[in-house]
C-alpha cells in the first residue's frame, strides 16, 4: 500500500506543476505549443533527454539486457550517443532556423511549403500519427506492467487475478489519465517543466536503485562465498555488509552467465545494422517541436553536447541491472516477464534492504523514478499529436482565421484524447515486448529519414521523389512488419545470403534503403523545384543557415 | 578544424563496430563487462566529439537568418 501512496503523491505533484504553468500561460496557441520559443539550453537539454528516454530506455533496457546481454548497450545507447547529437545538430539546428523564419510549427507545414504540395502533408499525416501510436503504445503498457508489479499482493481480495496488484489496465488508464491533464493544462511549457523535472527524478532515483540493487545482491554474493570458504552465517554476513561497493559489485559481475557478459550470441551485422535505428529522431514529430521551443540556435549546444552522456548515465546502469538479474543471486522467477524485471528487483530488493515500512516507502520512490522516465515522454507525444491535429488538419482546411485562439487549442485536446482511446484499447491486447515495439516504431521514422536530409540539404528533392520515398518506406515498413508476426518475433531479421554465410540485418537497413533509393531515383528523373522555392530554402542570403547544402 | 571534426565523427561510427572485444568477458575493475565498458567509453568519446562540433563547425551565421519576428507566419 505504501507504495501506491508514494506514487499518488508523485501523479498529483505532476498534476500541480501543470497548474503552475497554467498560470505562466500567455493565453495564445503559439504559447500552448510553443511555449513562445522561450526554452533556454537547460530545460531544451532535459526535456530532449527525458522525451528521448521513454520506458524503452528503463523497462526496455533492462528487459532486453536481461534477454540479451550487454550488447544491448552497443545496439542503441552508445549509438544513440552518436547518431541522436548528430540530428540535432545536421537537422534540429537548421529545422529550427527555417522554422522560425518561416513561421512553421511542424514537421507538415515545413514539408507543404519545401515541396510545393498540399498533398504531402495529407500523406504525412496518417503515416506519422501512425507511427507515434505504438510509441505511445510502449509507454501505456511499459507503465501498467511497472505499477501492477510493484503492488502485487497489495488488494489480495479486490485483484484477486492480478496477484493483488493493481490491474495493468486501471494502472495504464490512470497514467494516461495524469499525463493528459497536465498537458491540457500546462501545453508545451508545463511538458518542458514536467520533462525537465521528471528527466531529473528518473536519473536520481536511477542512480539510487543502482546503488540498491548492487548493494543488496553484493550482500548476498559476498555471504554465499564466505559460507561456501566455511564461514558461520553470522560471520559471512558481517563480512559482507563491512564489504567496499567495488567488492560487492565485482562478486555479482563475476556470476554474470559468458553470453550475457559478450556478445557471442549477437549477429555482427545485425548490430551494425542498429545503427540507422537512432537516425529515427531525425523525423520524431514531438522532437521537432521541441526543437522549435528552443530560444536560440546557441540553446542546442548543452543538449548536443551532454546528451551522449546523459544516455550513458541512464543505459550502463539498467544493463547492468539487467545482465546481473540473470545471476543466481536476484533469483527471478521464470514467470516474470522481462518488461517487469525491473520493477521485480526494484520492489524485492527495497524491501530487503530497509524492511517492510521504509523499504515500501523506498520501492514507491524508485517506481516514479520509472514513471517519470515513462511520462516524460508521453506528454510530449500527447502535445504533438494535438498540435499537428490542429495545424496541418484543421486550421490548414478550415482557415486559420475561423476559429479563435480557444477553440483551437479545444480542438488539439478533442483529438490528443481520441488517440489516446485507440492507443489504451491496443494495450488491452497481448503485450507485446517493449524492446521489441520500440525497434520497429523506430525503424519507422528511420525509413523517413532520407526525406528530411533531402528537404534540408539537397535541392534537387522533388515532390515525386518525396512521395516515392514515403510510399516505398511504407510499403517496405508493413511488408516486414507483417512478417514478423506483428513484432510477436523479437528476434526477426532479414537475411542476406552470400555464398555459405548468412549476414542477419536488422529491417531497418532495408527500408531506409529502399526509402533512400526511391528518393534520389524520382528525383532525378522529374522536374526540380520552382526557382522561388529554391530561393526560399537554399539561397546562402535568405536561408543564411551556414550548413552547406548541395 | 571543421574538417577534422568531421573525420571524428566518422572515426567514432567506425569505432562503435568493436568486433575485436565481441567475445571478450574480461571484467573491467573487477565489474564491468569490457564490452560494456568499452561502450560506455564511446559515449564519453561522443560527448568530447560533439563539444569540437559546437565549438569549430558550429553554423556561426544561423542567428542572422532569424530577425525579431518571422515572415509569413503559417500557424497565428
Amino acid at each position: 500500500m505504501i507504495h501506491l501512496v508514494v506514487i499518488v503523491i508523485y501523479l498529483t505533484l505532476l498534476l500541480l506543476l501543470g497548474v503552475f504553468a497554467n498560470r505562466s500561460f500567455r493565453g495564445t496557441s503559439r504559447d500552448y505549443l510553443l511555449a513562445s520559443h522561450s526554452i533556454g539550453p537547460f530545460l531544451l537539454l532535459m526535456s530532449l533527454f527525458g522525451t528521448t528516454m521513454t520506458a524503452f530506455a528503463l523497462v526496455g533496457s533492462t528487459g532486453e539486457a536481461f534477454k540479451e546481454g550487454i550488447g544491448v548497450y552497443g545496439m542503441l545507447a552508445s549509438s544513440s550517443g552518436i547518431i541522436h547529437s548528430l540530428c540535432f545538430f545536421l537537422i534540429g539546428i537548421k529545422v529550427w532556423a527555417l522554422a522560425r523564419r518561416h513561421g512553421y510549427t511542424t514537421q507538415i507545414q515545413f514539408f507543404r511549403d519545401r515541396l510545393e504540395s498540399d498533398g504531402i502533408g495529407l500523406l504525412l499525416f496518417p503515416i506519422l500519427v501512425g507511427l507515434v501510436i505504438p510509441y505511445l503504445l510502449i509507454g501505456v503498457l511499459a507503465s501498467g506492467t511497472v505499477i501492477n508489479s510493484v503492488t502485487k499482493g497489495t488488494f489480495p481480495d479486490l485483484f484477486l487475478e492480478y496477484d493483488g496488484g493493481v490491474p495493468q489496465w486501471l494502472a495504464s488508464l490512470v497514467i494516461c489519465c495524469v499525463v493528459l491533464v497536465y498537458v491540457f493544462l500546462g501545453g508545451m511549457r508545463g511538458t518542458a517543466w514536467a520533462n525537465a523535472f521528471q528527466t531529473l527524478v528518473f536519473m536520481i532515483l536511477g542512480i539510487v536503485t543502482f546503488c540498491v540493487i548492487a548493494n543488496n545482491l553484493g550482500q548476498r554474493g559476498i555471504m554465499a562465498k564466505e559460507m561456501e570458504a566455511g564461514q558461520n552465517e553470522q560471520m559471512a554476513k558481517s563480512m559482507a555488509e563491512q564489504a567496499g561497493m567495488l567488492e560487492k559489485m565485482s562478486v555479482i559481475s563475476k556470476r554474470i552467465p559468458l553470453e550475457k557478459s559478450t556478445r557471442s550470441d549477437m549477429s555482427k551485422t545485425k548490430f551494425l545494422t542498429y545503427l540507422l535505428v537512432p537516425l529515427s529522431v531525425g523525423m520524431f514529430p514531438h522532437l521537432f517541436q521541441h526543437w522549435l521551443t528552443a530560444r536560440s540556435a546557441g540553446s542546442f549546444k548543452l543538449p548536443i553536447v551532454a546528451h551522449p552522456v546523459f544516455i550513458m548515465i541512464v543505459w550502463v546502469p539498467c544493463v547492468l541491472i539487467g545482465v546481473w538479474a540473470t545471476t543466481d543471486l536476484a533469483s527471478v522467477p521464470g514467470k516474470v516477464p522481462a518488461n517487469a524485471v525491473l520493477a521485480f528487483l526494484v520492489k524485492k530488493e527495497a524491501t530487503t534492504a530497509f524492511g517492510g515500512y521504509y523499504g515500501a516507502i523506498l520501492g514507491g520512490f524508485l517506481t516514479t523514478g520509472i514513471l517519470a522516465a515513462i511520462m516524460s515522454s508521453l506528454d510530449s507525444q500527447f502535445l504533438c499529436l494535438g498540435t499537428i491535429f490542429s495545424n496541418d488538419i484543421v486550421l490548414h482546411y478550415f482557415g486559420k482565421d475561423r476559429f479563435s485562439d480557444k477553440k483551437k487549442v479545444l480542438l488539439a485536446r478533442l483529438f490528443i484524447v481520441g488517440i489516446v482511446m485507440v492507443t489504451y484499447s491496443f494495450s488491452l491486447w497481448e503485450p507485446r515486448r517493449v524492446f521489441t515495439m520500440g525497434v520497429w516504431c523506430f525503424s519507422g521514422f528511420s525509413s523517413l529519414f532520407p526525406l528530411i536530409l533531402a528537404a534540408l540539404y539537397w535541392k534537387r528533392l522533388t515532390l515525386a521523389g518525396a512521395y516515392a520515398s514515403i510510399v516505398a518506406a511504407m510499403a517496405s515498413w508493413g511488408v516486414l512488419f507483417w512478417q514478423s508476426g506483428f513484432a510477436a518475433n523479437p528476434h526477426f531479421t532479414v537475411n542476406f545470403h552470400v555464398g555459405d554465410h548468412i549476414y542477419e540485418t536488422m529491417p531497418v537497413l532495408t527500408v531506409f534503403t529502399v526509402s533512400a533509393t526511391a528518393l534520389v531515383i524520382v528525383s532525378l528523373v522529374t522536374r526540380p523545384p520552382s526557382e522561388r522555392t529554391m530561393t526560399k530554402f537554399f539561397d546562402a542570403k535568405t536561408s543564411r543557415s551556414g550548413l552547406k547544402s548541395s | 578544424m571543421h574538417y577534422f571534426v568531421w573525420f571524428l565523427v566518422l572515426l567514432l561510427i567506425i569505432l562503435h563496430q568493436d568486433n575485436w572485444f565481441w567475445e571478450d568477458s574480461t571484467l573491467v575493475f573487477g565489474v564491468v563487462p569490457v564490452g560494456l565498458f568499452y561502450h560506455a567509453c564511446v559515449s564519453l568519446a561522443a560527448c568530447c566529439t560533439w563539444f569540437l562540433a559546437t565549438r569549430f563547425a558550429w553554423p556561426s551565421t544561423l542567428e542572422d537568418a532569424i530577425g525579431d519576428d518571422t515572415e509569413g507566419s503559417v500557424e497565428a
